[in-house]
């Protein structure tokens, strides 16, 4: 990852949680609301891989958590492990994969809510996990993939082609 | 390596902030990026208010009809209320005159800063706003938050211009209330899905369907209430009683013109 890179998904993940702040926050659609962060950190994850994915997951977090004023941290570890996780399948199995992008969102939202359940419940929030995993999971997993394909588009444009580590596979003779 | 870093680090943040007071070092420097993103989030609303009032107009055309019809029942009766309630108001004033009664903080003991909601929260499970006025405004811990009129949370966190606010509807929220018509008084909680309950209501109490509910205000020196008496909550929708509770079953929902999904404009009560 070059420092031109570095910039560019600086400036693209600053503008992600501020409409995601400040706009998309507040379109509840059956309980859900679609999660631009998310999407647009798998999209950095799979172009730029595992150690990208979980920089930005980290960086991205601590913003989200310092404009909510809520616990500093709490919303980076998450990040940082989802970027991390979906970097790995970028650079292995997701590998010029057409579906990557959908699939990687579907089950990263689902983890993320899940993880985000579990990382309340152990300390010490009352939580409604009937409404997240119950009938909130659906619509944000329908949300979050209805932004998948034009943010992807758009973070490929933006960032260029993907990047695999060049010592991932070796060809022997 | 880098990943078991960062982990680590978030780890040991949370950790941190957990444990901190509220003036400790992690606070202030959140509060300090708060303020630093504040403008953005600012531009960012602006730009978005009017598709958003677009999207607002067409989903209160759908219900306009029946709306209307329902507003017009309720006029009616609240035009018969206010008669009566402006010669009880009088009466009162007169005899808490000529007793020199000492009464609790009521609303007129606050000052009121009306301020934007900036974000909105970012999971479902987090029934939490984050408004744009803090402490530079005089706004406090556990400030009431209002929105036309009515109680809709409280402040949990402060920055020097921003404030996070909880809403009575997030399961960690509990107010002391009472029956504005039978004066029964009761704990008003979420449940799941963030609706409102009237708790702790003895059976014995005649609280009846489209009886206001309020803030009960402070009553013990031990526990004091945070918000002053008689800022309403909502309207009682349902009462049941059953044999195997011990207290009714009340559900209370907020008035019509307050949504909690679609909060714009606030009012914070600060002493």
């Amino acid at each position: 990852m070059t420092m031109v890179d570095a910039l560019k998904i600086a400036a693209l993940l600053f503008v992600a949680s501020i409409v995601q702040t400040a706009i998309l926050g507040g379109i509840h659609i059956r309980g859900a609301a679609p999660d631009l962060v998310l999407v647009c950190l798998v999209a950095i994850a799979l172009l730029r891989g595992a150690v990208a994915g979980a920089l930005a997951g980290f960086l991205v977090g601590l913003l989200l958590d310092t404009a909510y004023l809520a616990r500093l941290g709490e919303t980076s570890f998450l990040l940082t492990v989802a970027g991390y996780w979906i970097g790995r399948y970028g650079e292995t199995t997701g590998r010029d994969r057409s579906h990557a992008p959908l699939l990687s969102v579907a089950v990263v939202t689902v983890v993320y809510a899940f993880g985000s359940l579990a990382l309340r419940v152990v300390l010490g929030d009352p939580v409604d996990a009937s409404t997240v995993l119950g009938s909130a999971l659906v619509p944000a997993i329908l949300l979050n993939l209805l932004l998948t394909i034009p943010v992807y588009a758009l973070v490929r444009r933006f960032l260029g082609r993907p990047e695999w580590p060049r010592t991932e596979v070796r060809l022997l003779g | 390596m880098v990943v078991g870093v960062l982990v680590a680090l978030s780890l040991a943040l949370l950790s941190v902030y957990f444990r901190e007071s509220e003036h400790g070092s992690l606070h202030g420097a959140q509060g300090a990026g708060a303020t630093v993103l504040r403008p953005f989030e600012v531009g960012a609303e602006r730009v978005a208010r009017p598709f958003r009032d677009l999207y607002g107009w067409f989903d209160g055309l759908l219900a306009a009809k029946g709306e209307n019809e329902r507003l017009r029942t309720e006029l009616e009766l609240a035009r018969r209320r206010a008669i009566e309630n402006q010669t009880a108001a009088q009466e009162n004033a007169e005899l808490r005159a000529a007793l020199g009664f000492q009464d609790v903080p009521g609303l007129k003991d606050y000052r009121r800063v009306n301020t934007r909601v900036l974000g909105y929260p970012p999971q479902q499970f987090e029934r939490q706003l984050v408004i744009a006025a803090g402490s530079n405004a005089g706004i406090t811990l556990r400030a009431p938050v209002l929105a036309s009129g009515t109680l809709v949370g409280q402040v949990t966190n402060v920055s020097p211009n921003t404030a996070q606010v909880t809403l009575i509807t997030d399961e960690s929220s509990a107010v002391t209330a009472y029956d504005v018509s039978s004066n029964a008084t009761g704990l008003v909680n979420a449940s799941e899905g963030g609706a409102l309950s009237l708790d702790n209501v003895p059976k014995s109490k005649d609280v009846r369907v489209a009886d206001v509910v309020a803030t009960a205000g402070s009553r013990t020196e031990r526990l004091p209430s945070l918000f002053p008496r008689g800022i309403p909550i909502g309207i009682v929708t349902s009462v049941r009683n059953t044999d195997t509770e011990p207290f009714k079953q009340i559900q209370v929902a907020p008035p019509p013109n307050v949504d909690f999904s679609n909060l714009y404009v606030v009012t914070v009560l600060v002493r």
